[in-house]
């Protein structure tokens, strides 16, 4: 919302520095994002606030002593060019020829001495304006110079060169009664604030809302316009008139009529002021309605009076508001046609519908060049209705901008008087006495009842009642003492403040806006603490995440919006992806993000195709979930996942050799064993699995006790081929997490490091090639008994020496008593045993 | 016979001094000090001396072996130390090499910045709660004073999902709900962390996907200024015990009085850089006092029970900490810029 300074200064005094009143504003809760500098010095009496730089200010300064009114009393042709002509102009000191190719001056070319001079803005030699030549705001200097044989050094201005807008199809001329000489600065200098309007504050989408939150905040008092209209016409009543249908939808519509009016373009100071506040001046009347709703925040329509009696038969027209039928079709201004809901409110007359309420009238009734005759319409219409109908028909205009935030039906009546009298004295008219006022569903004013006690529980400070009532009032609000407390009603500018406890809390957010946010105290809080819990599933997870990294592992974090599409390339092509449905976006944003994703490895294998440009190594890990489809509700289950990826060389490249081999199934294996170690989990077991997004030889399945936890392995050579990925194996690992969680145990217990000494001894046995290894293993377990501390594989050797189809594995045997040392006869005995038990259960040889 | 022993003590102290190396020292050892060496022969001579030419020999004997021994022990020590030096110098390693690269592993930027967000709330009492992702619109947006229709709803581009009334939560918000509803009428102390989304373009300050942590106080005596008291302290401990806060009134249709905390920028300490657009403050979270509304659609009597709200962005945070300048390399996972953390 862009609101000049100047329109501000027409409701209230302000004495502060720009900086000074921006930074009020926005402390407020009017947040006050730039400032446009309209020729005023830009740190004027400002340099030491501390708020200098808090809202970023740019424009252009005018230089008083070189930026001047002026006035042009003979426009002549130029004697060597066409499309320029040369302005005998007065800049209160001297005379002076100044050479310009204005298109709004050729009209005077050649026609003497002109009766009424023209005012204009007159830029003397040296003056810093922008290049009204260049696209954009490049600064330029006046210099001396001859245009076609002519001497030049000075100019008169246009908007673009002056910093007020882009507008460059001729120079500014002033409004008559431009003082010549003095400063264009104290002129007409000015400075726009571009606010930021939270919904809560709609009524602040105009000049006079923003003026009486300076008021408040500043203490100075308001000047509000004056609502008086000068109507010398014969009455309203009998000329037209008003029927409401729904006074919910429409609880007010009010009519004003003027005759006789002259449409021509606005005074210039009008003109700018539109400009300013980002609207584009059309003629004094449409200007006039724009005028009173940036001013007083009511948006108005103007129809031409004569169409509507003509539409009426010759008789005084009626206007009825009422909703469409569904399908119901209308064009609007822009020449869009508008397919209507059974919700949109229209505004008819007895020959159909004429505009869409609150949002944009109908191109058959508008103001055209010829219109005479105006009536003006004023109406309220329900903030949640307009918002509901210009969504549905895509509209954004300035009138429902401020229709679907709430203007009071007060405003009504308001903007059409202060608009009828614009018109008036703008396009010459006639007003009409009275108005046809329907107010059909009078608005209540908020009443509500506060006490300090109400400020100190809220705010947590004393403030006494009639400081209270002070802060109110400075808002306009009418205050009554009540007890210890204070009945307060609200202002009938205000849509905003609710009923019992809702007021209060509408009113508290008044007292300390006004009060001053900043002066409220920073406290510790006094209340007691909830009961305390743990929250175990997010420590054992932050636990995992501890794990992992200590493991050596990235973590990334990635999109959870995904395609069916890439999530099928963790596929082989042709595999069915996935049957379940998806939670799929009504609205997505992009092609590639439109549902959420049921796959975390897809997700993964994603940014190990992108790093796989830059990084041969990759090992990384991501803990997230996955959005499945649930049968207890529309909600899907949001379930948790953690994928691993490895790739590349196990050890990094250094200088000195090192491991260079890749990654393979078993430190992927190695890795997730780790990590099962380190949470405590026991009862874990590997067996071969098969998936198709995997090597069908290099695959496993997790258990957790009887859960499948998730299958890993070496990724498919034709999933690979789907990746743009390097040639080397991928390791990767999909778990269900919560299965982990739930087997982490509460707590373990940590036995003393043995005190007597350890017997050590290597076991090698030949087996079946077939025999998974995992089989051996806890043969030798359950033969060794509880004697056996400690089990490692250190070599598997597959060789002529043992036979074909016969594999080596070679163990590390650690023995240990708690309480002993074993002797040679225990150890013998337990060997015997073990070799005893592998020959008969696995058909094993002693390797000797 | 002195003065043969005299000449053999000086031949081997002479000899001694030419010895260069371990097995030359052994070899004069043997030599001098070995059995058949001349001057243990003169020991064995010693008997078939005069009684009187026998102490006076003897003990010129003597101190001959024992200055050879001292002489021996000496260079033996010599030669040690030249041949430790000797080796150490060989050993000499050029220190400016650099180290073996070693594997690490790194949490994500956005969990570091969580944990710590998370530890110096939950230093002040507060505990995590967690609610869904995907939400209804009832939680997102009505049970929160937001109607449908409602100007208000605009602050929110929503992602809809194709079943009606089902979105993906645009704020932590719809936890508050939650967990008031599980709790009341206990006091509550929460922060709400979790992922959100919205439909927007992106940028490099805004994403579609994005963390979210809210933050709820509910009690019988909990004021505004308590709200800034907290927040304050958690702005200290996060980003240093100078920094200086402002609150500025602001709108959110769950909390009222409604407020946004900037944080004086740190980078330029307020006088205005890129980072904070030239103005010197950052904008880092909303918060407010809980609506009425909310508190009674939460399960608890506005009448007798206060609270506050809160909100902030863990991607904006780690964003200014690390000044880092599109909300992009956040999501990115480039191992390249991960590394760096
Ligand atoms: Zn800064």
């Amino acid at each position: 919302m862009k609101i000049p300074l100047s329109w501000l200064k027409d409701f209230v005094e302000i004495t502060l520095p720009l900086p000074e009143l921006c930074h009020l504003l926005t402390m407020a809760g009017l947040e006050v994002e730039a400032v446009q500098i309209i020729g005023l010095p830009i740190h004027e009496n400002a340099s030491d606030s501390p708020h200098l730089h808090e809202v970023k200010m740019e424009g252009l300064t005018w230089a008083p002593d070189k930026i001047v009114v002026a006035s042009v009393s003979e426009v002549m042709p130029h004697p060597n060019a066409d499309r320029l002509v040369l302005c005998k102009l007065f800049d209160g000191e001297q005379e002076h020829t100044v050479l310009t190719g204005a298109p709004n001056l050729y009209p005077y070319k050649g026609l003497g001495v002109l009766s009424k001079p023209l005012k204009v803005p007159y830029a003397r030699e040296g003056a810093r304006i922008f290049d009204g030549h260049q696209p954009g705001q490049v600064l330029t200097t006046l210099k001396r110079a001859k245009i076609r044989g002519v001497d030049s050094y000075s100019m008169i201005c246009s908007e673009k060169e002056l910093g007020i807008s882009e507008e460059h199809e001729g120079v500014i001329i002033l409004d008559d009664d431009a003082p010549v000489g003095i400063p264009l600065v104290d002129y007409m200098g000015d400075a726009v604030l571009d606010i930021a309007i939270t919904p809560n504050i709609a009524r602040n989408t105009n000049v006079l809302g923003v003026a009486r939150e300076i008021s408040a905040l500043t203490g100075q008092p308001m000047q509000p316009p004056s609502f008086e209209v000068w109507a010398e016409g014969p009455a309203i009543q009998g000329q037209a008139d008003v029927q409401i249908t729904n006074p919910e939808l429409n609880p007010r519509f009010v009519l004003g009529l003027i005759k006789d009016v002259h449409i021509k373009p606005s005074p210039y100071w009008v003109q700018r002021r539109l400009r300013l506040a980002g609207m584009r001046p059309i003629n004094n009347i449409v200007d006039a309605t724009n005028y009173a709703m940036l001013e007083i925040g009511e948006p108005l329509h103007a129809f031409d009076y004569d169409s509507l009696v003509q539409r009426a038969g010759g008789k005084a027209p009626t206007i009825i508001t009422r909703t469409a039928q569904a399908g119901e079709k209308l064009t609007t201004l822009d020449d869009v046609e508008h397919t209507l809901d059974d919700f949109t409110v229209l505004v008819c007359d007895t020959a159909g519908a004429l505009s869409i309420a609150g949002v944009m009238g109908g191109a058959e009734s508008e103001v055209h060049p010829e219109t005479k005759n105006i009536l003006l319409e004023g109406a309220a219409w329900n903030f949640i209705n307009i918002r509901r109908t210009a969504t549905a028909q895509r509209m954004s205009t300035e009138a429902s901008y401020r229709f679907s935030r709430g203007v009071h039906p007060a405003m009504a009546e308001r903007g059409v008087k202060r608009c009828l009298e614009l018109m008036r004295q703008w396009a010459e008219g006639i007003v009409s006495q009275g108005l046809v006022d329907n107010y059909a569903l009078p608005a209540q004013l908020a009443c509500v009842e506060i006490t300090p006690q109400d400020v100190r529980r809220w705010l947590g400070i004393d403030l006494p009642i009639d400081e209270i009532a002070d802060l109110l009032t400075r808002l306009e609000f009418h205050i009554q003492l009540k007890g210890n407390g204070l009945v307060v009603t609200a202002p009938d500018h205000r849509l905003d403040i609710g009923e019992g406890l809702i007021g209060v809390a509408d009113l508290m957010e008044e007292i300390a806006r006004i009060y001053g946010y900043e002066r409220l105290p920073e406290t510790r809080m006094a209340d007691e603490l909830p009961p305390q819990r743990t929250n175990r599933e997010l420590e054992l997870e932050e636990r995992m995440r501890d794990v992992l990294v200590n493991l050596g592992l990235q973590e990334i974090a990635t999109y959870r919006l995904t395609s069916p599409e890439r999530e099928a390339r963790r596929l082989p092509p042709g595999n069915a992806p996935d049957d379940r449905p998806y939670v799929q976006l009504a609205n997505p944003i992009a092609k590639d993000r439109v549902v959420l994703r049921h796959s975390l490895l897809a997700s993964v294998m994603e940014v190990i195709e992108r790093n796989a440009r830059t990084a041969q190594r990759q090992a990384l890990f991501e803990m997230s979930p996955v959005y499945l489809d649930s049968e207890e509700g529309p909600l899907p289950e949001e379930q948790l996942r953690l994928v691993i990826a490895l790739t590349g060389p196990r050890a990094l490249p250094g200088w000195q050799s090192a491991d260079s081999g890749n990654m393979d199934f078993f430190d992927l294996k190695g890795l997730i064993a780790a990590m099962l170690e380190d949470l405590h989990i026991q009862n874990i077991h590997f067996e071969p699995a098969e998936h198709p997004s995997f090597h069908p030889g290099k695959c496993a399945r997790l258990l957790v006790g009887e859960h499948q936890t998730g299958i890993f392995g070496e990724l498919h050579p034709v999933v690979q081929q789907r990746y743009e990925l390097a040639e080397q194996a991928h390791l990767v690992v999909d778990l269900d997490v919560k299965i982990i969680l739930d087997a982490i145990p509460v707590r373990f217990t940590a036995a003393p490091a043995a005190a007597f000494p350890p017997v050590l001894e290597d076991l090698a046995v030949i087996v079946d090639e077939t025999l998974p290894a995992a089989q051996v293993e806890s043969v030798l377990r359950a033969a060794a008994g509880k004697m056996l501390a400690n089990l490692s594989l250190f070599d598997v050797y597959r060789g002529e020496q043992i036979g074909i189809g016969k594999k080596s594995l070679a163990y590390s045997l650690t023995y240990q008593a708690p309480d002993r040392t074993l002797t040679e006869k225990e150890i013998t005995a337990l060997r015997q045993r073990i070799i005893r038990r592998l020959e008969q259960e696995l058909g094993a040889k002693l390797r000797s | 016979m002195l003065e043969q022993i005299e000449k053999l003590e000086q031949q081997a102290l002479a000899d001694l001094h030419a010895v260069q190396d371990e097995d030359a020292l052994q070899r004069w050892k043997v030599s001098h000090l070995g059995r058949s060496s001349s001057l243990m022969k003169t020991f064995d001579q010693l008997g078939s001396l005069s009684k009187e030419e026998r102490p006076a020999i003897g003990r010129r004997a003597n101190q001959a072996k024992q200055a050879l021994e001292a002489a021996f022990n000496q260079q033996s020590d010599r030669l040690r130390q030249q041949t430790l030096e000797r080796s150490l110098q060989s050993e000499r390693l050029d220190v400016t090499l650099p180290g073996r690269p070693q594997v690490r592993g790194r949490l994500h930027p956005i969990t570091r910045t969580l944990r710590q967000i998370n530890r110096v709330f939950g230093d002040m009492g507060f505990q995590v709660f967690r609610s869904p992702e995907v939400e209804t619109d009832e939680y997102n947006f009505e049970l929160l004073n937001i109607p449908a229709h409602h100007p208000a709803r605009d602050m929110w581009d929503t992602f809809h999902t194709s079943t009606p009334g089902v979105l993906l939560r645009t704020h932590t918000s719809p936890g508050q709900i939650h967990v008031m509803r599980k709790y009341a009428p206990e006091p509550i102390r929460v922060i709400l962390p979790g992922m959100c989304y919205r439909y927007e373009q992106v940028s490099a300050r805004k994403d579609t996907q994005f963390n979210q942590v809210e933050g709820l106080a509910i009690g019988k005596n909990i004021t505004m200024s308590d709200l800034k008291g907290t927040l304050t302290d958690f702005t200290r401990r996060m980003f240093g015990e100078q920094v200086r806060t402002r609150f500025r009134a602001s709108h959110f249709p769950f909390t009222e009085p409604s407020a946004e905390m900037d944080i004086e920028c740190f980078l330029c300490q307020g006088a205005g850089c890129g980072v904070c657009s030239g103005s010197g403050w950052l904008e880092i979270l909303g918060c407010g006092m809980v609506h009425p509304v909310v508190m009674t659609n939460g399960g608890y009597d506005p009448t007798k029970f206060m609270g506050y709200a809160f909100g902030l962005g863990p991607e904006r945070i780690t964003m200014l900490l690390h000044q880092i300048e599109d909300i992009r390399y956040l999501w990115g996972n480039d191992i390249r810029f991960l590394e760096q953390f």
